[in-house]
């Protein structure tokens, strides 16, 4: 394992990027910091800026204003970043493809690493996909 | 004089859950002026309800806000039963008033542990979403999921509430009232709390008027309006409760009637889950079509009152759709609450509306050359006139003719 994929794993540090989302999955985001989930037990916590960050979680589907900024975060973020895309609608766009303000999924963007699909997905999901990842990472 | 400084906030913060655009003008500590820049999270919900059925639409609706995912839903089967006069069966409405209030219940909660975050307090926080889980709980057990519901249709819900999983939710509902004492006593005994809060960010009466502000805002000031008992719906005029306010119309007063209202909730789910032990009948009344029409629907939403209007003109889509949410009228006191206020209390003061902008954002107007926004305040407020006109010819009436002084 090389030195940077033991020092991105050990502790992730997570920038969560709300586009434009319902809060569903950004109060779930949320909830996995909070007693019952608690994440922060795996050393996961939430960084106030993207130049911190090691994760960038998106959540929403991004429409025309917001996905400009996305790039420009992205663009902002110490390499390498592993992109999360939290929800249905940032996965695909979910119920709100089709509308003139929305812009394409977010992947057609930014390189994304993992899908986690749900209206909104349920915490535990959340943290199974950070496992999973982890794993990915490690190349197991 | 010192000089006059301005601070950004966004719109990706990470104070700020959503993302929006916060001018403050400060000099030194003090904050003078605030502007708010919208926009980054309009997905254009009231055009795309053109392109679906009337039973789509409560599932769009539904995803306009996360945290009032089944008051948007009801506000908008109430207009389109209002719209194609459909008869509710009665067990259909303690039915709405459960889920609406365990709604009620976890949305203040959510709001009162991020008070306690922007303050600072994130023990608060902590043991707030702790508690709050239980609501879920209750919530997955009835609906089937923790947020976004489901449960509407119109002309009733999709899910009855069985016998046998009411003790079962009484018991939690029971468990419940321990901590929530435990934090209005500690709401009201922290002195750490009351140095935060009190006369912090106050707004009079009569500024709540003046900006029709809504919800518990309005309510910590002292205005009594609350849809439940102004213009009863769902089963709120068949049950005991009462308005809470509150008078002084700072961040602790808002605090206060937040948490006092969720006691008053509890009271409105335990009358009707012992109503739902006797009212039979149906859950659904199967309305088979819209006759054309238009209808509206209020329902008083944990910030406040949501308004929808649909037009029907008898197919199986509205024709137009209009969305209103109480953000929309609690946004703007924000720019008189924090005037004068110092830099550190800006925080607590913008999120004490509990402002919500994704529930917010139902308009945007981009110069297709520029790519700007191209309606700005003055723009807005000129059609705003031109339309007043055009509809006093319509309807045949001279009145005065209005002029605010804005530059044509």
């Amino acid at each position: 394992m090389s030195f940077t994929v033991n020092a991105l794993t050990r502790s992730l540090n997570v920038f969560h990027l709300s586009g434009s989302a319902c809060n569903n999955c950004d109060i779930e985001i949320l909830d996995v910091l909070t007693p019952r989930y608690d994440a922060e037990r795996f050393g996961m916590v939430l960084v106030g800026s993207i130049r911190h960050a090691d994760v960038l979680l998106l959540s929403g589907a991004f429409n025309r204003k917001s996905a400009i900024r996305l790039k420009r975060v992205y663009e902002d973020a110490p390499k390498p970043v592993v992109v999360i895309a939290v929800g249905s609608c940032a996965c695909t766009g979910n119920i709100f493809t089709g509308s003139y303000n929305i812009s394409e999924p977010v992947c057609n963007y930014i390189p994304v690493d993992a899908f986690l699909p749900g209206c909104p997905p349920k915490p535990e999901a959340m943290i199974s996909a950070v496992v999973k990842l982890i794993q990915k990472l490690k190349g197991k | 004089m010192p000089k006059k400084t301005i601070i950004p906030i966004g719109p990706y913060h990470p104070l700020q859950e959503e993302p929006e655009f916060f001018k403050l003008h400060v000099e030194g500590e003090k904050v003078v002026g605030l502007d708010i820049e919208i926009g980054y999270n309009h997905r254009g919900i009231e055009k795309l309800s053109e392109s679906k059925t009337f039973e789509q639409t409560v599932f769009l609706v539904e995803r306009i806000c996360g945290i009032c995912s089944t008051s948007h839903p009801i506000a908008c089967v109430q207009a389109v039963e209002d719209a194609g006069d459909i008869e509710v069966p009665e067990r259909v409405l303690y039915i709405r008033s459960v889920i609406g209030e365990l709604e009620r219940i976890h949305s203040h909660l959510l709001w009162l542990g991020l008070a306690g975050h922007f303050l600072g307090f994130n023990t608060v926080w902590m043991w707030v979403w702790r508690y709050r889980e239980s609501v879920l709980d209750m919530m997955e057990h009835i609906t089937g999921n923790r947020n976004h519901y489901a449960m509407m249709k119109p002309g009733g819900v999709r899910r009855d509430i069985l016998p046998e999983d009411i003790p079962g939710i009484k018991k939690t509902l029971d468990g419940l009232v321990k901590p929530l004492a435990l934090f209005r006593d500690a709401v009201i005994d922290d002195p750490v709390i009351h140095a935060r809060t009190k006369g912090v960010g106050i707004l009079t009466k009569q500024q709540i008027i003046d900006y029709g502000a809504l919800g518990p805002t309005a309510r910590a000031s002292g205005v009594k309006i609350d849809t439940r008992k102004d213009y009863p719906h769902a089963a709120y005029g068949l049950v005991d409760w009462k308005v809470i306010t509150a008078e002084n119309g700072d961040v602790f007063d808002k605090t206060v009637v937040r948490i006092l209202e969720m006691f008053e909730s509890i009271k409105i789910i335990e009358q009707c889950l012992d109503k739902l032990k006797t009212v039979p009948g149906p859950v659904d009344s199967n309305p088979k079509a819209i006759k054309p029409g238009d209808g509206i629907g209020h329902y008083e939403a944990p910030r406040g009152e949501v308004f929808h209007y649909i037009r029907s003109d008898g197919t199986n889509r509205p024709v137009r759709h209009k969305v209103r949410a109480p953000s929309f009228m609690n946004v703007p006191t924000d720019r008189v609450a924090v005037m004068g206020q110092s830099i550190a209390d800006a925080t607590i003061i913008l999120a004490a509306v509990d402002p919500c902008y994704c529930c917010t954002e139902r308009m945007i107007a981009i110069d297709a050359d520029t790519r700007r926004t191209a309606l700005r305040s003055p723009d807005l407020l000129r059609l705003s006139q031109e339309k007043t006109e055009l509809l006093k010819r319509e309807l045949g009436k001279e009145g005065p003719k209005l002029d605010f002084g804005v530059p044509s």
